[in-house]
């Protein structure tokens, strides 16, 4: 255990010495965007942005699977949840999140069977022990989770299962970065997330650096990975070197989880997908392919389009672009906290409404 | 996004491995790993190993950060290898 | 033969129901006043201040380690007196059974509720039993009511009016083993580790606490929510504010793995046998002493002090040597994926 100790790597004497480093390298102003709630956590929970130089400005992106939900993707959740004999399999970040009407929380008050799972397997089980009921896994995440979903539906076809269905909202990571730059946000460089760069590998940030100029450094989520990692990304801008870099070698190989993928791409295919914020990205939502329709809750149940309406005032769409801070949006602490969220930033632990609120609202 | 955390395997039988978070076992999925062995260390997220953790390349970053912590290298050649 | 299980006519008044009562209830509980079975036990009590609490329990699974759900019932009512200053003296126990709950488990969680009574030299004296049908509550609930003796030195420790900037705020030990330790039980989980419930009755260790500091400003048990939020509600409206350092609050390691594979903080997470205390600084070395050389305060700390800055506020100093604020959790915590 020693190797992974969370005390070396929030080993405050060296985080103060990279703090240092940090200092001295940064002349210019950098914007630098984090693109995973687990970061945007790490960044507020060990209080690392106190340690920057004011030339540095980390900004959080769309990297909360909850917050990019769409609204129809949460109202399909509730509508399967009120159908009979249908049991929801949920991880527990999508409990409390409002649909327009109504959350998973205030069906279950209402008699749905819901259960919070830690891991898609637990869903599997609950389908095998409840056969009068139809069990609805709400599979939602980026790479690193979908995977897991993958594995589940061949499971459930190789065993017969006839009763387990996943309601995917499983997405991918880089064409919501392309459309990000084509917006010709100001972002100088992005920390990109690890967790998913251990599924996909570091290839598919390629374009930034190459086509955009930006720079990219995959990275761990302890505050020294972070640290170094904010590191690197300074010493590319001053050098005016954008690259991929990779911090976090210890987990992430420049080719990903091979055998993940190949799961992956059995199982899904690419489809256009909505995201909170950022509207209908091409190719970027993973759907179950035809043959696997059997398992597909889309194809099983007959879920009623619902109308897109994004709360009134809400600014969550700017925030996840990082063109503003939850600060700056008139509901924030006023009529949206994490109690009575009414944007999905607030509503998702990892969202940055609920971050900031949480860690730096005063 | 995405919660991960290092588990050490103990034990292997298909695609289950019972792992140890310091004092906590778990019975883990590697379906998504090649060769996995007992002594490994993965990255557990969901109830699934999502990737081998790099001995070597976690032992390079321990002893960066021991380096660090004893003040920073004169010569940098642009990464601090982790 | 199969296992004799709760059905509705023990709780129909009829020959099974005082067959339970005098066979089990009576059997564990015994004392001379419960043994009256009247309407109402009559007591007799050392002065006129009493402390008065009543706290229902439920919990999934009701056999966990390190308790059950008796234990918890017992532990729970006589610490929410215990915190207060008081001594406590009767407890009543209403039980609401779910037809078919195994008459062994009943049995098992009367027999621990009677040790821990029997060890805090307390009586049960008053007692209910009801049965419902299978599907209508979940095996067992149970409702306990305290009854405890206040001194009057010790009558503002539970309103926390005496608390100013400058007191030290300790714990008697880790944070989070109750709540971890019941949640890694969930049957789907796969999980298994050695922790355990910290359930148990505080009172001995409060009782020689109050003995070497009898000005103890506040004290409050850390159940449900954890200790942030009793550092919360205690700091709430206040002139004052409260500084943790979370350097020295103590988790166990499993318990802190735990938290961070699935997401949680062990600052939130329930205690079952935790007491938060706010004391004058001048005391807290002694305060902590005793405690540690109590079985229940081995692990005792000193986690944060009283300020007169951010009235209202709970702030802590976290381990990089960074700040955050503390505030309430939003509804459960609940195992994450992010």
């Amino acid at each position: 255990m020693e190797l992974f100790s969370h005390n070396h790597l929030r080993n405050r004497e060296a985080i103060r010495k990279l703090a240092d480093e940090i200092q001295s390298v940064s002349k210019k102003p950098v914007r630098l965007m984090e693109v995973c709630g687990g970061h945007s956590m790490a960044i507020y929970r060990f209080g690392i942005k106190s340690l920057l130089p004011a030339t540095i400005e980390l900004l959080s992106g769309p990297g909360c699977p909850v917050c990019v939900s769409s609204q129809q993707y949460l109202d399909g959740c509730l509508e399967l949840s009120r159908q009979k004999d249908v049991m929801i399999a949920t991880y527990g970040d999508l409990i409390r999140v409002p649909g327009s009407s109504s959350s998973l929380e205030r069906e279950r008050s209402r008699g749905a069977d819901i259960h919070i799972v830690y891991s898609v397997t637990e869903a599997i089980s609950l389908a095998r022990k409840n056969p009068e009921k139809k069990v609805v896994f709400l599979g939602i995440g980026f790479e690193t989770t979908a995977p897991a979903s993958a594995y589940a539906v061949l499971q459930a076809r190789n065993q017969g299962l006839q009763n387990f269905f996943l309601f995917s909202a499983h997405k991918v990571m880089p064409p919501a970065l392309r459309a990000l730059v084509d917006e010709h946000l100001k972002i100088d460089g992005f920390i990109a997330p690890g967790h998913v760069s251990s599924i996909t590998g570091t290839e598919i940030y390629r374009f930034l650096s190459e086509q955009y100029g930006k720079g990219v450094v995959v990275s761990g989520f302890e505050p020294l990975d972070l640290m170094q990692s904010i590191l690197l990304l300074v010493r590319q801008a001053e050098r005016a070197e954008p690259a991929v870099e990779n911090q976090y070698k210890r987990v992430v190989r420049p080719e990903g989880n091979r055998k993940a993928l190949g799961l992956l791409d059995t199982v899904f295919e690419l489809a256009d997908d909505h995201w909170r914020g950022l509207g209908i990205i091409p190719l970027s939502g993973l759907q179950l392919r035809d043959e696997y329709s059997r398992w597909d809750a889309r194809k099983h149940f007959e879920l009623p389009a619902s109308a897109w309406k994004e709360p009134a005032g809400c600014i969550c769409g700017e925030i996840l672009k990082g063109l503003k801070t939850p600060k700056e949006c008139p509901l924030f602490d006023r009529t949206c906290t994490p109690a009575n969220p009414i944007g999905a930033c607030m509503v998702s632990s990892e969202g940055s409404c609920a971050i900031v609120y949480k860690y730096n609202r005063n | 996004m995405c919660l991960g955390i290092p588990a050490k395997v103990i034990r292997v039988e298909n695609d289950r491995a019972l792992v140890s978070i310091g004092e906590i076992e778990y019975e883990a999925n590697i379906g998504l790993l090649e060769e996995v062995k007992p002594g490994d260390y993965i990255i557990l997220h969901t109830g699934f190993g999502i990737e081998k953790v790099n001995e070597a390349e976690a032992a390079e970053t321990m002893r960066l950060i021991r380096e660090i912590e004893q003040g920073l290298p004169e010569k940098q050649d642009g990464t601090i290898q982790s | 033969m199969e296992e004799p299980r709760i059905m509705l006519a023990h709780g129909g008044g009829g020959s099974l129901m005082n067959d339970l009562i005098r066979n089990l209830f009576i059997r564990y509980f015994a004392n001379p006043v419960l043994s009256e079975q009247s309407d109402s036990a009559v007591v007799r009590l050392p002065g006129d201040r009493i402390s008065f609490t009543t706290d229902s329990f439920v919990v999934d699974p009701i056999f966990f380690p390190g308790g059950d759900i008796g234990k918890l019932a017992v532990c729970g009512t006589l610490n929410d007196l215990a915190v207060s200053g008081a001594r406590p003296l009767y407890l009543s126990v209403s039980f609401i059974l779910e037809e078919g709950l195994l008459l062994s488990d009943l049995e098992r969680i009367v027999q621990s509720m009677a040790e821990t009574v029997a060890q805090a030299g307390v009586s049960i004296v008053a007692g209910d039993t009801k049965v419902v049908p299978k599907g209508k509550g979940d095996k067992v609930f149970i409702t306990t009511t305290g009854l405890g003796f206040l001194p009057e030195e010790f009558v503002e420790i539970s309103s926390g009016n005496t608390i100013r900037p400058g007191d030290i705020i300790l714990v008697n030990g880790s944070l989070g083993d109750h709540g971890i330790a019941v949640l890694l039980q969930r049957e789907s989980f796969q999980f298994h580790s050695s922790i355990q419930s910290d359930c148990a009755d505080l009172y001995s260790v409060i009782r020689e606490v109050l003995e070497v500091c009898p000005t103890v400003r506040f004290m409050r048990d850390a159940t449900r929510g954890g200790l942030a939020t009793v550092l919360c509600e205690v700091a709430e409206k206040r002139r004052f504010g409260i500084e943790l350092d979370e350097e020295q609050i103590p988790v166990h390691p499993a318990v802190a793995e735990a938290c961070e594979m699935l997401g949680m903080d062990p600052l939130y997470i329930a205690n079952e046998g935790k007491v938060v205390l706010v004391v004058p600084e001048k005391d807290a070395k002694k305060v902590l002493e005793v405690m540690r050389n109590h079985p229940l305060g081995s692990n005792a700390a000193w986690v944060g002090r009283v300020t007169g800055e951010y009235p209202g506020k709970v702030i802590m100093k976290t381990k990089l040597g960074g700040t955050r604020w503390i505030d309430y959790l939003t509804g459960d915590q609940l195992p994450r994926i992010c």
